[in-house]
């Protein structure tokens, strides 16, 4: 057999899980290299077992492939003892398929779906021998792309790319492939080809637009540079998403990674509008996609993957209109072929606890609440449509059908946040807890205990949600919250059922410096990369005070990003972007907040959100008039 | 019912581990539409054993599973249905049925046999010809084992039933029972020690070519491969 491994055996024998860098798995794809025209390497740019389990990864790597005339490869970040290995050794980084290095191909495609990976991104571009700065690419570098949630602020990464893709993948990549193959065959050369490119819809070149500043930092002035480069460039969107590209053969790994099943995207975009949530914005309109089509994914990816599981992908779930109809059909047939149904998060009522009682062990499973917020109050300012008595009653539903385990999941620091919204998170999971010991009688209880596991996540204000004015909450505000959260449930009359967790705090205030910044952090994000920082996703090699020190290093403040409430009027770092959501509906919805107004779910009534341009989804449904919840 | 199913391992695929390669095998089987048995519960799993783990860098010849099954059309039709479901690298060579009072794959395991090369630039410098007829002479081959609790010494001296060198290269058959399991750089370490040398790190190229169950007795064994009982 051709072996043709960029690795060694020396190497390959040394390393942590050498089966992340061999490539042949099931379903990968191999073309002809003669016979293509663009090769196109897909990276996310962290460890293979979290890279693989990306679903937007496998949907692009699928639509690419489907063209005859691009192959599309895997790339994902080496690990730590893997990266020392090709630095010192100077083996560029490949790609999986082919095993070629990376430096080779046409396109250098980057996922951003968090902040903290940055510093992975640019371990990529260095371990791939291409210059970090895209000024300094020539004419045989890839062009590299960036993609993913986190290009809707990609001002902290616009030195490092050649293009931004802002939006659904599905809509615009063939169009950038015959412009690309185009200016080939003319030798239009790089700068031309990337100058054709930013007039395509949703393409943001960085190098065709200025920013000027302010005295106090805040932005003056973001505009083009050249004539004909858009001053807005809006998000692209797949609207018929049941006709559309989805990878109906996987590709199935080798080892064990994060999600180890079949994926199954029931719906993108979400009703609901929760002002902390970007996701819930970003994704706007809700778009189903049809349910036989579904069932038919899903017949034909388990066949394909021979995987065990399968589960369902979406945000908020439960408002799929479908979702009782689809439950009941795999389980049918996941009964019948012995596999799991892995169930996302469900609202708590009768039909997901009847759900979850036939699909899981009731015994070790544990039920899952996202207050988010501790009082009424506080759910109501960040329009979290979850009320006490709706979490009461689905804990009582569930003790009587056998579950004993909670899990609460709370934000601190959101904006307006006091003192009795924090004890609220304690007395809410004390009064869970009460309603244990009132549902189930002692005879009847396992082990006499319930067990409830509150958890708390330090609130991030993000781009393009009602909060991105919000000020962010210092280290030391978040940490005192957090001991104010646990000294009140050691309060609690049933303290002793009651778990408490909380996050680091260094992380969320710089994920929140990167969330909101502007390009002057490119020169920070180089600098502590430079100095060493790769995997800052993962605590244990996250250096908070070699950020702090280079962002003072660089004139930069961590409080200008974050500690300070935006005005109304500032021109922010992503104001260029339309995503779809108007930034009037925004600023509505901010000011509703700090009234303490809720507002209505997309089903019930239009915001207004401005959404509804795209021309389809939830927009041009029949609204219900019953309450959903 | 039950099928023994002999496989290959070869190319890149061979730094998949042991347990990869069992999990890899579980997919396959569904991917083949195999009636493959399951356990019951809330995670039933499919009722398979194989027989004795192959390193990571390890090529074979001779891996062994077994799997349950509530029907099969033929063993050709299983061979063939794995084998479109498989890699490059993973390649089955034979199915069997088992007779219904076989002993499982992983319970029957005596011995193993395998071919070692060195790699270029790491073969030792003594003749190793001339070396091994004192090898196999001496009366005891004491190496020292490093285990969890520490160090013991060990004689391989017994496991070691066949050993011979020709054309650049060992072919060994030694013991692989889970009571006494001898790893081929065991014995080529403590051939080297014998002439003065040591091994440098992964020197070895090793195949496995066969894994043997005992049908004899205890005092005298006959070893045939786990592929051909009956």
């Amino acid at each position: 057999m051709k072996e043709n491994l960029a690795l060694s055996d020396d190497i390959l024998m040394k390393i942590e899980k050498p089966e992340r860098y061999i490539g042949h798995e099931v379903n990968s794809v191999i073309k002809d290299k003669e016979k293509i025209k663009v090769r196109f390497a897909m990276c996310f740019p962290d460890v293979y077992e979290i890279g693989m389990s990306h679903l937007g990864i496998q949907i692009l790597y699928d639509m690419f492939n489907s063209m005859e005339d691009v192959w599309c490869e895997r790339v994902y970040s080496p690990w730590l003892d893997l990266d020392a290995i090709m630095r010192s050794l100077k083996i560029p980084l490949f790609a999986l398929e082919s095993q070629d290095p990376v430096k080779d191909f046409d396109f250098l495609g980057i996922t951003i779906q968090y902040e903290m990976c940055y510093t992975n991104i640019l371990q990529i571009l260095d371990l791939a021998q291409i210059p970090l700065s895209a000024a300094e690419r020539g004419e045989d570098c890839p062009i590299v792309i960036g993609g993913g949630p986190c290009t809707y602020n990609p001002e902290p990464l616009a030195d490092f790319f050649d293009i931004f893709y802002i939006g659904e993948g599905e809509t615009q990549y063939r169009n950038l492939m015959d412009l690309y193959e185009k200016c080939k065959d003319e030798k239009a050369g790089r700068t031309e080809f990337l100058r054709r490119a930013a007039k395509l819809p949703g393409m943001y070149v960085p190098r065709f637009y200025e920013v000027h500043y302010n005295e106090d930092g805040t932005i003056h002035s973001f505009l083009p540079t050249e004539e004909g480069i858009p001053s807005t460039v809006r998000k692209e969107i797949e609207m018929n998403v049941s006709d559309t590209c989805y990878p109906m053969k996987p590709v199935v790994p080798f080892i064990k990674i994060t999600q180890d099943r079949v994926v199954l995207e029931i719906q993108r975009g979400c009703i609901r509008g929760c002002r902390f949530c970007q996701a819930g914005q970003l994704y706007r309109p809700v778009r189903e996609r049809d349910v036989d089509t579904l069932k038919k994914y899903a017949l034909e990816m388990l066949k394909n993957t021979g995987h065990e599981e399968i589960s369902l992908s979406s945000l908020s779930s439960s408002d799929y209109s479908k979702l009782p109809e689809l439950i009941d059909f795999l389980m049918e047939e996941c009964g019948r072929q012995h596999v799991n149904i892995s169930l996302p998060s469900l609202r708590i009522d009768a039909f997901s606890l009847d759900v979850m009682s036939k699909v899981q062990d009731v015994k070790k499973s544990s039920l899952t609440f996202a207050p988010e917020a501790g009082s009424q109050r506080l759910r109501n300012v960040i329009n979290k449509g979850l009320t006490e008595e709706m979490i009461l009653k689905g804990a009582a539903l569930a003790f009587e059908g056998g579950w004993t385990r909670v899990k609460l999941y709370f934000m601190l620091g959101l904006p307006t946040e006091t003192p009795e919204d924090i004890r609220g998170i304690a007395e809410l999971s004390n009064k869970i807890a009460a309603v244990f010991f009132d549902t189930v009688p002692k005879e009847k209880r396992v082990n006499g205990r319930v067990q409830i596991v509150a958890s708390t996540s330090f609130f991030v204000p993000k781009p393009f949600t009602p909060f991105q004015w919000a000020e962010q909450c210092t280290k030391e505000e978040f940490l005192d919250k957090a001991y104010q959260t646990r000294t009140a449930i050691s309060e609690q009359l049933n303290q002793k059922s009651i778990k408490y967790n909380w996050h680091e705090a260094d992380a969320s205030v710089m994920e929140g410096v990167l969330a909101r910044g502007d390009r002057r952090l490119c020169e920070v994000i180089r600098r502590v990369y430079e100095k060493g920082s790769f995997y800052d996703a993962w605590s244990e090699y996250y250096n908070n005070e070699r950020w702090l020190e280079t962002i003072a290093e660089c004139g930069l403040s961590v409080d200008f990003y974050t500690h300070r409430e935006r005005t109304r009027d500032e021109v922010l770092p992503w104001d260029f972007i339309d995503c779809g959501v108007t930034k009037e509906f925004l600023w509505r919805e901010w000011e509703k907040a700090n009234r303490e107004e809720t507002s209505e779910n997309c089903k019930l009534k239009c915001q207004g959100c401005g959404a509804a341009r795209f021309g389809g989804g939830i927009c041009f449904e029949p609204r219900t008039t019953i309450a959903q919840e | 019912m039950k099928l023994r199913i002999k496989f290959r391992k070869y190319g890149p695929v061979r730094f998949i581990g042991h347990l990869d390669v069992m999990r890899f095998f579980q997919k396959a089987i569904r991917r083949a539409g195999i009636d493959v048995t399951y356990t019951t519960g809330f995670s039933p799993h499919q009722v398979m054993s194989f027989a004795a783990p192959l390193g990571v860098g390890l090529t074979s010849n001779g891996e062994y599973m077994d799997i349950e099954v509530n029907s099969f059309h033929s063993c050709q039709d299983v061979l063939e249905r794995l084998n479109q479901a498989s890699v490059p690298g993973i390649e089955v060579v034979s199915v069997k049925e088992l007779p219904k009072e076989a002993g499982n794959a992983m319970a029957s395991v005596a011995a193993a046999s395998y071919t070692v090369r060195f790699r270029e630039g790491r073969a030792p410098a003594a003749d190793l010809s001339a070396v091994l007829p004192g090898f196999l002479g001496k009366k005891q081959i004491v190496i020292t084992k490093e285990t969890k609790k520490g160090s013991r010494e060990v004689d391989l001296k017994p496991g070691i039933y066949r050993l011979e060198w020709s054309e650049n290269a060992f072919f060994m058959l030694v013991d692989a029972s889970s009571g006494g399991n001898i790893k081929p750089v065991q014995v080529i370490e403590a051939l080297l020690a014998e002439c003065g040398e040591t091994l440098p790190e992964n020197a070895l190229i090793i195949t496995r070519e066969e894994v043997y169950t005992n049908v004899g007795t205890q005092e005298k064994q006959k070893l045939v491969p786990l592929g051909e009982i009956s």
